[in-house]
């Protein structure tokens, strides 16, 4: 690897981890450079992606929680049931191989960025007015602890 | 009791989705568990946060999954992880400060243009 490349890795990591960590998809920024700049083949491109993931989500796991931006009884119960659905997410991904995967990707989030460009979000509307403005990053506990009470 | 039964049938089928994606793509799965979460009920900051955990926690088995079909050197993945954490540490930082109404056209924007640079692939 030579400066350029370097540089350029570097670069694309610092952006890729920045969108990672607000949970705003920054995997598909380093599969999109792995695959298409980098050459390398997606079922790899994906391995690294799911490494380079990791510590960035510990880092951000760190910083979120101290912002109680985490609600970890709704991660509990996603998680429990996502493993059955990693697994079968994982065959699929060898049996309709590469090219076909890529395509599928593609479509996804064509879909997905539709949504969250052009459609309205209930959320948004709900946009607390902050009447005592709270230390940055600080959330209001009794909201959180209804919100966790809400999602049972 | 009836819509809590329902919510966490939901729930349960979020976590299958976001597992599969996560399974099938090796990511895509927090642009997927955000939509979901914010669906169940979260806000906006709070939907990013908890998606990274999920997809974290999913991410690990995913990773040993993978492991066990493609063959890794170590100098194919270390290069990206120094900038991926630097990165890492300002995502964080920037999540509470950033207007959730920005965050969602970011969002929007990097995911098309995302898709179609892999269209046309």
């Amino acid at each position: 690897m030579n400066w350029t490349e370097i540089l350029l890795t570097t670069l694309t990591a610092f952006l890729a981890g920045t969108i990672s960590s607000m949970g705003m998809g920054g995997g598909g920024i380093l599969l999109l450079y792995l695959t298409a700049f980098a050459g390398v083949a997606q079922l790899k491109a994906q391995t690294i992606n799911l490494i380079f993931f990791m510590p960035i989500a510990v880092i951000a796991l760190i910083m979120h929680t101290k912002n109680k931006l985490v609600n970890w009884k709704v991660v509990l119960w996603v998680t429990l049931f996502g493993y059955l659905g990693v697994f079968l997410g994982y065959q699929a991904a060898v049996f309709v191989g590469e090219d076909m995967l890529r395509k599928l990707f593609a479509v996804f989030l064509l879909l997905i960025g539709v949504k969250e460009l052009f459609f309205k979000d209930k959320s948004e509307k709900k946009e607390p007015v902050k009447i005592h403005p709270a230390p940055e990053g600080e959330e209001n506990l009794e909201k959180i602890h209804q919100e966790e009470n809400g999602l049972d | 009791m009836a819509e809590k039964k329902k919510k966490s049938i939901t729930t349960s089928l979020i976590g299958v989705a976001i597992g599969f994606l996560n399974g099938i793509f090796g990511s895509g799965g927090g642009m997927v568990a955000v939509p979901f979460l914010k669906a169940s009920g979260l806000e906006a900051k709070k939907a990013h946060a908890t998606s990274i955990a999920v997809i974290f926690f999913l991410s690990i088995f995913s990773l040993w999954l993978y492991m066990g079909k493609t063959q890794l050197q170590f100098t194919e993945w270390i290069y990206y992880i120094p900038g991926g954490v630097a990165g890492g540490i300002l995502g964080a930082w920037l999540l509470p400060r950033i207007p959730q109404k920005l965050l969602r056209r970011i969002f929007g924007a990097l995911i098309i243009f995302s898709a179609v640079r892999l269209l046309m692939r």
